[in-house]
């Protein structure tokens, strides 16, 4: 990664990456801040994780600046440049987890206390906490370099799609049982519905950083998993 | 900040001088020249008339002018160059271009530095032996061959040092489209040289058409008029040489007369052709 | 996922059968030493395939046996097989004028003949066509037209060569290359002495002859190599480390040496 003839271009490179190793620690805490808030109704907590979300931003605008100041003066070539160009999707989608999970701890002053049944609570916490793991997972491997490691990270992104699916149907019973929880149990699912899709973009970031490291592209999409999109039977 | 001053001026001080000392040197090699060329005018001009061109030279004692020296200097001069100057181009395209890198031209380059340097007078001495002796005269013939022997070093290396300088480049680009090596040569090289070497062939004839040293053993003089290339033939040089020590006033003024009109046209030769090459750097 | 081999030199796009050129455990001495060691390529008919690599890698030397312009010189000698269309072009039968004018070649410094602007182009085809004035005179204007100098000098072809611009040389250079109805367009740092906007000229036209000629380009700058070229040979120390698609070089080389060269590594 580092060793140019040109040392100031590796200052460059490695000020790019510390910025990103600060948005994917930034996101896993926005994450793990959100479902805690979520699951025990901590509205102080909630509100910090949307104030994150303006620094979030703020780390994405002054790497997507660096990344293209640099392009433009450095000329950066294959590795390099499937480095500064994958760091700046990265970046996209670190953005994106922490817009979802701004979204959940919005919610959790709507959904307010008790309103999440102890069983359903269950299941989102599993929910949320692969979520989690996985983003951590994608940190340490990212971290170390192990491409192999970063293909089989996205193969674990069908686990999170059959947990949605499990809350999914579960909020749907709810609802069913008793009209008056369709309200905090949209949100919920909305909630659901967020964490997926932060799975999802740890999944694109999988993905990024496998084709940053090896310059090969994984194959096409793996199938979905969301039995929620199909039209009902 | 004073030591570092202290230093400017010693340095500044070791520049004025050495530029004085530049200058000065220059000044006198400049000083010399134009004494040389005042002395000439100044002796020189007071003969100048239209007699000098018209009339032969005369016996001692009497008026006359230079026309049979002239005559035959131009004639000696145009031999020896139509003799030397194929030889010397081709000797110099066969070194700069056929066989850069052979040991003949290397052995060759060898002996026409010393050629170029060899006193005339031995050249004059070795077409005595040659040309004179077997012959049993002295001939305007074996003149012009002494000159021709002068001719051909001078071009041979001026050809050889122009063809140098055109860019290999430039010899590529012509055998890159097809062409062959002796095209390349003519239409290319010899075009981006040409200046060049026509100003070796005038500083060669600016050489020879002063010199008089080669002519004393194998033109020797005439002092009439000779369009025989078999006889003895006046020449400037030789004129020039025996006049000047002669007793008589006549002729001591008609040898300044003929000293000015060589450096006049030698220096002519020159100025031309550094104006040819000025033309080529331009470019 | 299939690993490639690092050592695997084949193309991630094989190349069309058959090769314009290729070459056959080419090696290339100066003297006693060694600058080519062993290359094997093809290239491509109608494309433009960059030699890249450091000061000394042997990529003009390489280029220079296309032409087998280096047999001006004493005690340069090439071993191996070069072949063009099928033909080794390294047989000491093959007649050299002959393929010169089939492998054109212009060269880092802009090299006008010293003669106008006109002969300059009519020179080459005189080699070997004996054409009309008319005629002549139309295969000069097709000539300039193609390496987009007509405009500038259709007023002033009796000029010198020599008085045009650095870029106008060098564009006809190449007029003059393309006038003798080359196939194959061998450009040895064709814009290394010029300026930016002559480059993109320069740049421009290559990627306009190469529908019509399989053109090879000596460079030291990479992004040109990136911008012109199809496939991207890297060479280093006298030896092919790399030939691939010039997109698979830029962005994702297979071989370390490559990937160093390529984002400023060496050395």
């Amino acid at each position: 990664m580092f060793g140019h003839t040109i040392q100031s271009f590796d200052d460059d490179l490695r000020e790019i990456g510390d910025i990103l190793d600060a948005m994917g620690a930034l996101a896993g805490t926005m994450v793990s801040g959100a479902t805690a808030a979520l699951l025990s109704a901590d509205t102080a907590l909630a509100r910090r994780v949307i104030s994150d979300d303006a620094v979030m931003d703020d780390h994405q605008r002054g790497l997507d600046a660096r990344v293209i100041a640099l392009i433009a003066l450095r000329q950066p070539m294959a590795e390099d440049l499937r480095t500064v160009v994958g760091a700046m999707r990265i970046a996209g989608d670190l953005e994106r987890i922490g817009d979802l999970a701004k979204n959940i701890a919005k919610r959790v002053a709507a959904i307010g206390a008790n309103a999440v049944p102890r069983s359903l609570s269950h299941s989102i916490d599993a929910m949320a906490q692969l979520v989690l793991s996985q983003l951590n997972e994608l940190a340490r491997l990212y971290g170390s370099g192990d491409a192999p490691g970063l293909a089989r990270l996205r193969a674990g992104d069908e686990r999170v799609d059959v947990r949605y699916n499990a809350v999914f149907r579960e909020l749907l019973t709810y609802m069913m049982e008793d009209p008056r929880k369709i309200t905090p149990c949209t949100h919920l699912l909305f909630c659901a519905k967020n964490l997926e899709r932060i799975g999802d973009h740890v999944t694109n970031i999988a993905e990024n950083a496998y084709y940053m490291l090896t310059g090969e592209q994984l194959p096409p999409d793996r199938p979905k998993q969301d039995e929620t999109a199909a039209p009902a039977a | 900040m004073s030591k570092a001053s202290s230093l400017h001026a010693r340095r500044k001080l070791k520049n004025a001088v050495m530029m004085t000392l530049s200058v000065m040197a220059a000044g006198v090699g400049l000083a010399w020249l134009g004494l040389i060329l005042g002395a000439l005018v100044w002796k020189g001009a007071a003969g100048l008339s239209l007699s000098v061109f018209t009339e032969m030279t005369p016996p001692p004692g009497e008026a006359g002018g230079l026309l049979n020296a002239i005559a035959g200097s131009i004639i000696m001069t145009f031999i020896a160059m139509i003799v030397g100057t194929p030889i010397g181009v081709l000797a110099g395209t066969y070194m700069a271009e056929y066989g850069r890198y052979s040991r003949l031209s290397m052995v060759v380059r060898f002996i026409n530095d010393i050629l170029l340097s060899a006193p005339s007078i031995v050249i004059g001495l070795f077409v005595y032996e040659l040309m004179v002796r077997p012959m049993g005269h002295f001939s305007a013939l074996a003149g012009a061959a002494a000159l021709a022997m002068l001719v051909v070093p001078v071009v041979v290396r001026t050809t050889e040092d122009m063809l140098n300088l055109v860019p290999n480049t430039l010899r590529e680009a012509g055998t890159a489209i097809g062409a062959p090596r002796w095209i390349v040569i003519r239409s290319v090289a010899y075009r981006a040289a040409l200046s060049g070497i026509v100003t070796g062939i005038l500083l060669a004839v600016a050489r020879i058409s002063g010199e008089t040293a080669p002519l004393l053993f194998t033109a020797l003089n005439n002092q009439f008029w000779s369009s025989s290339l078999n006889t003895p033939m006046a020449s400037l040089p030789v004129t020039i040489f025996q006049f000047a020590l002669s007793p008589y006033e006549e002729w001591q003024q008609l040898a300044w007369t003929g000293a000015l009109l060589i450096t006049l046209t030698v220096l002519g030769l020159s100025i031309f052709a550094r104006s040819l090459t000025a033309r080529r750097e331009d470019r | 996922m299939k690993p490639m081999l690092s050592a695997e030199l084949a193309l991630s796009q094989p190349i069309a059968e058959p090769p314009k050129i290729e070459v056959r455990n080419l090696s290339f001495y100066y003297g006693a030493s060694q600058a080519l060691k062993n290359i094997s390529l093809s290239l491509p008919d109608r494309t433009v395939t960059a030699f890249i690599g450091p000061s000394g890698c042997g990529k003009s030397t390489l280029l220079r046996c296309f032409n087998r312009i280096y047999e001006l010189y004493p005690r340069q000698r090439a071993e191996g097989e070069i072949l063009l269309d099928g033909e080794n072009i390294l047989d000491r039968a093959q007649d050299l004028n002959l393929l010169r004018t089939r492998i054109g070649m212009v060269f880092q410094k802009p090299t006008p003949f010293p003669m106008s602007i006109y002969e300059n182009i009519a020179f080459g085809i005189r080699l070997y066509e004996n054409l009309s004035k008319s005629e002549m005179d139309d295969r000069v204007e097709q000539a300039l037209t193609r390496a987009a100098l007509w405009n500038e000098v259709k007023d002033k072809l009796d000029a010198s060569g020599l008085s045009l611009s650095g870029g106008q040389q060098q564009r006809l250079c190449i007029a003059r290359t393309v006038a003798v109805k080359p196939e194959v367009i061998l450009l040895d740092e064709p814009a290394s002495a010029l300026d930016p906007l002559s480059t993109a000229k320069i740049e421009e036209l290559i990627d306009e002859l190469k529908d019509d000629y399989t053109i090879v380009i000596v460079t030291h700058n990479m992004q040109q190599a990136a911008r012109v070229s199809t496939r991207t040979a890297f060479m280093y120390l006298g030896e092919l480390v790399e030939f691939d698609l010039t997109e698979r070089i830029f962005t994702a080389p297979r071989e370390k040496r490559t990937q160093d060269y390529i984002t400023g590594r060496f050395g």
